[in-house]
């Protein structure tokens, strides 16, 4: 081999070790086979999150083996979450090793990160439409929705880049779920519209106490009339109704503003009081609801069967539960007649594999998981609502929100009212933007009220100077500045000098071969 | 020279070559940023590793006993409001998790328990923290849902080693007075394996998650009675997880069975112990 050979191998070489440097194993676009191979055995993880409700993992557990049977050459393998954030760091750690689940319940706020690694989610654009295999297509064996058939603003919640890269599984708000009979006690009459105004005031009237220390409404010395679950959803839906910003689709950050200001300095003027805590500083809602030491409990409409004094579901002794008349209310409002309302609650990715035939066992299975029996049977383990426009209009599912109140199991009023409350409202919800970071950013917003509420309980003050220094905290703790735009900047001086070294060798290389071939041809 | 040309484009090339694998953590090439959560199999890592460790600490320095300047007693820490600054002294008793740069610590001193939760702390530190180990924490003192902790803490490792001798309470389990040892190690004696009932009414010797719904690795529940009262009890996965003799133990508990307990008293709108040690008679 002579040296120019030789060093052509070591071109080749070089060019095959850069083109591979950079990264793992990067997967193939997804095409959608023409057929399913139904010789072939599959054996597929599904990735679940339950709300650590056992009615829930069966509902996963039955839809396994009903789909198994349909599919005999498919096994699906179930591993159980009760945290989306568990899920999620999973994921993360698994694209780099290419072991993914094949299937994975999620946000969209995490399937935007992991879109950041390459091929890593299956875009469902081709299968959703896929006249065999599609939703409602001609070849699955299940009575699968069509695409018409899913309630379409929660498909689209599941678009980002303007592909779909999701399914919704189940959907969700928040509700605030109040203690009538107190606001009653205390001289008001609760507003067709709860707005803030009104929770504040009345949070504040329960906070008279006896000569003993002990709260005049309750008699005990435990009162946080307004307690919130999800601070990150507090603050988000507080700058939605206010028409304040947040982000924006290409991830610009706008949470960092005076709105959001002035909305901590209300919170801080009603924690100095005891008026309002949070799931995080003092525990959960529901268990100071049912208590009597909470009048406003705000959580999801998917924690509904903790709430109230009969709720199926109880963290607290039954010697600590008073009676009272449970009301199902939206979120509270700035404008009443414009409301706006979060809508959250989990969806389904599937992810890429070297053999497209898994992809679609693995599509096969979540699209099964859109069937009425898993989707209606799902809905009633807590406050959920179905994604498919099939399963609402079903006649089981009409039958199921009309006994609302009937027991206090399956027919838990508050839970069909918190089910109702989204129904009803479904065009007053939205969503924020998706993009990597987006996740950050929401746990970055949460923090800015956990901040504030703990700074005054700890005696410290809730002024401009505090709020910039605590947005330049949480910024930095969240690494908002990692996200979204980034000015790149200059090339280092090192990479310059590298990047130079290699442009000389491939010249040389270049120069070399005319030198040689102009060399044989003079020869 | 051909020879020589050869040589020196290779090694130009190598060069190069080596500089395009990017160790610049800092740098501008798109990655993947879990910023908010922690990463599970690091804590699930670091968990499984601490329920092993039995570490030999020097036990009984009695100097180290003594409190610092300006560290309060466990009396004055007692009285303290919640939300107030505490600075105190106490002996890591049991490491519960650590994820995020963030541990949670059961302490104790002769006079009585604290339960750091989510305080500061590097990986590197996190290995310093020796059961035994004195430190000094400073933090606020928070209140979730029964339980008193300590919250938004830093810590500094002191010289000084002690473990507590767990103090026997079955018999003041229904009592209010209970609560005066929170946190601490505490043993428990001849109380019986009851039934838990799971939610379709089967009764079970335990429950992997309050209601069954969870599996192996998950958080173990079961339920105790004196003879008179019945007690929750719990398997915390965080602290002692399926890899732990107590995990596996309480795995193959029977209704009916008699036994003696060590662990935590940990509160959770009530009593309800993380054990650490099960023995049935």
């Amino acid at each position: 081999m002579n040296a120019l050979h030789k060093i052509a191998a070591l071109a080749v070489s070089a060019a095959l070790l850069l083109t591979s440097c950079h990264g793992a194993h990067a997967r193939n676009d997804f095409a959608v086979p023409s057929s399913f191979d139904d010789t072939k055995h599959y054996e597929i993880t599904f990735w679940a999150k339950n709300d650590t409700n056992k009615a829930q993992t069966q509902i996963y557990e039955n839809a396994i083996e009903a789909f198994e049977e349909l599919y005999p050459n498919i096994t699906v393998n179930l591993r159980l979450y009760t945290d989306y954030g568990k899920i999620y760091n999973d994921v993360i750690t698994n694209i780099a090793t290419n072991t993914t689940p094949n299937v994975c319940i999620t946000y969209p706020d995490h399937i935007a990160t992991y879109m950041t690694g390459s091929n890593v989610v299956v875009p469902l654009d081709d299968l959703l439409t896929d006249p065999s295999y599609g939703l409602g297509g001609s070849e699955v064996r299940f009575d699968s929705p069509t695409f018409d058939e899913m309630v379409p603003s929660f498909m689209s919640e599941c678009m980002l880049d303007s592909h779909y890269y999701a399914i919704p599984y189940m959907r969700s708000t928040e509700a605030c779920y109040v203690n009538k009979t107190y606001v009653e006690a205390l001289g008001f009459e609760l507003p067709e519209v709860l707005t803030w105004d009104f929770i504040w005031e009345v949070s504040e009237a329960a906070m008279a106490q006896n000569p003993d220390g002990s709260y005049a409404l309750n008699n005990q010395m435990t009162m946080i009339p307004f307690i919130y679950k999800s601070t990150d959803n507090m603050m988000i839906q507080a700058l939605r109704q206010q028409g304040a910003g947040y982000s924006q689709p290409d991830g610009t950050i706008e949470v960092f503003n005076d709105t959001t200001k002035d909305f901590l300095r209300q919170i801080a003027s009603h924690v100095t009081s005891g008026a309002f805590s949070t799931f995080k500083i003092s525990g959960y809602p529901a268990n100071f609801l049912n208590a009597g030491q909470c009048i406003f409990a705000v959580d999801s409409t998917a924690g509904a069967t903790w709430m109230g004094a009969h709720a199926p579901n109880l963290d607290i002794s039954a010697d600590k539960i008073i009676d009272f008349e449970t009301v199902v209310y939206p979120v509270p409002q700035f404008d009443p007649s414009n409301m706006q309302m979060i809508s959250q609650g989990p969806s389904i990715c599937v992810f890429n594999k070297d053999d497209p035939q898994e992809v679609m066992a693995s599509w096969l299975f979540a699209q099964y998981l859109l069937t009425d029996e898993v989707q209606i049977g799902y809905s009633q383990t807590e406050g959920y609502v179905p994604v498919t426009l099939k399963a609402q209009s079903s006649p089981e599912y009409q039958d199921y929100l009309a006994r609302a109140g009937e027991d206090d199991a399956l027919h838990y009023d508050v839970k069909i009212a918190a089910s109702r409350l989204l129904i009803e409202n479904a065009d007053r919800t939205f969503i924020t933007p998706v993009f990597n970071g987006s996740a950050s950013l929401r746990d970055a917003s949460g923090q800015l009220i956990e901040n504030t509420v703990k700074s005054v309980r700890r005696g410290g003050s809730a002024d401009d100077e505090y709020f910039d220094s605590m947005f330049e905290d949480v910024k930095s703790m969240y690494h908002l500045d990692q996200y979204g735009k980034i000015e790149l900047g200059p090339l280092p001086q090192t990479s310059v000098i590298l990047l130079t070294c290699l442009g000389v060798t491939w010249g040389l290389i270049g120069a070399y071969v005319v030198y040689g071939a102009v060399k044989r041809k003079r020869a | 020279m051909k020879k020589f040309i050869a040589v020196s484009l290779s090694a130009a090339m190598l060069l190069a070559l080596a500089a395009c694998g990017n160790n610049n953590t800092s740098g501008t090439t798109a990655s993947i940023i879990p910023a908010t959560t922690p990463s599970t199999e690091a804590t699930e890592a670091t968990t499984a590793a601490e329920t092993e460790e039995t570490t030999e600490a020097e036990v009984d320095d009695s100097y180290a006993l003594e409190k610092s300047e300006g560290v309060m007693t466990y009396a004055e820490y007692a009285a303290a409001e919640v939300d107030d600054e505490v600075v105190i002294e106490g002996f890591v008793q049991a490491k519960h998790s650590w994820w995020d740069d963030k541990v949670t610590l059961y302490l104790q001193d002769p006079d009585g328990a604290y339960f750091c939760y989510d305080m500061a702390c590097a990986e590197e530190d996190y290995d310093l923290l020796v059961i035994g180990q004195k430190i000094k924490v400073t933090g606020f003192k928070a209140e979730w849902s029964g339980e008193i902790e300590i919250a938004d803490a830093t810590f500094e490792i002191e010289d000084g080693n002690w473990i507590a001798e767990p103090t026997d309470v079955t018999d003041l389990l229904a009592s209010d007075d209970l609560i005066d040892l929170q946190n601490q190690f505490v043993s428990f004696s001849d109380l019986e394996i009851a039934a838990t009932i799971d939610n379709e009414g089967n009764e079970c010797a335990f429950l992997y998650n309050w209601d069954g719904s969870g599996s192996q690795g998950d958080d173990i529940y079961f339920t105790v009675t004196d003879g008179e009262n019945t007690y929750v009890f719990t398997v915390e996965s965080y602290l002692t997880d399926s890899s732990t003799d107590v995990y596996q133990a309480v795995e193959g508990l029977e209704i009916g069975d008699t036994v003696d307990m060590e662990g935590f008293l940990y509160w959770y709108e009530g009593v309800q112990p993380h054990i650490t040690s099960v023995t049935v008679k």
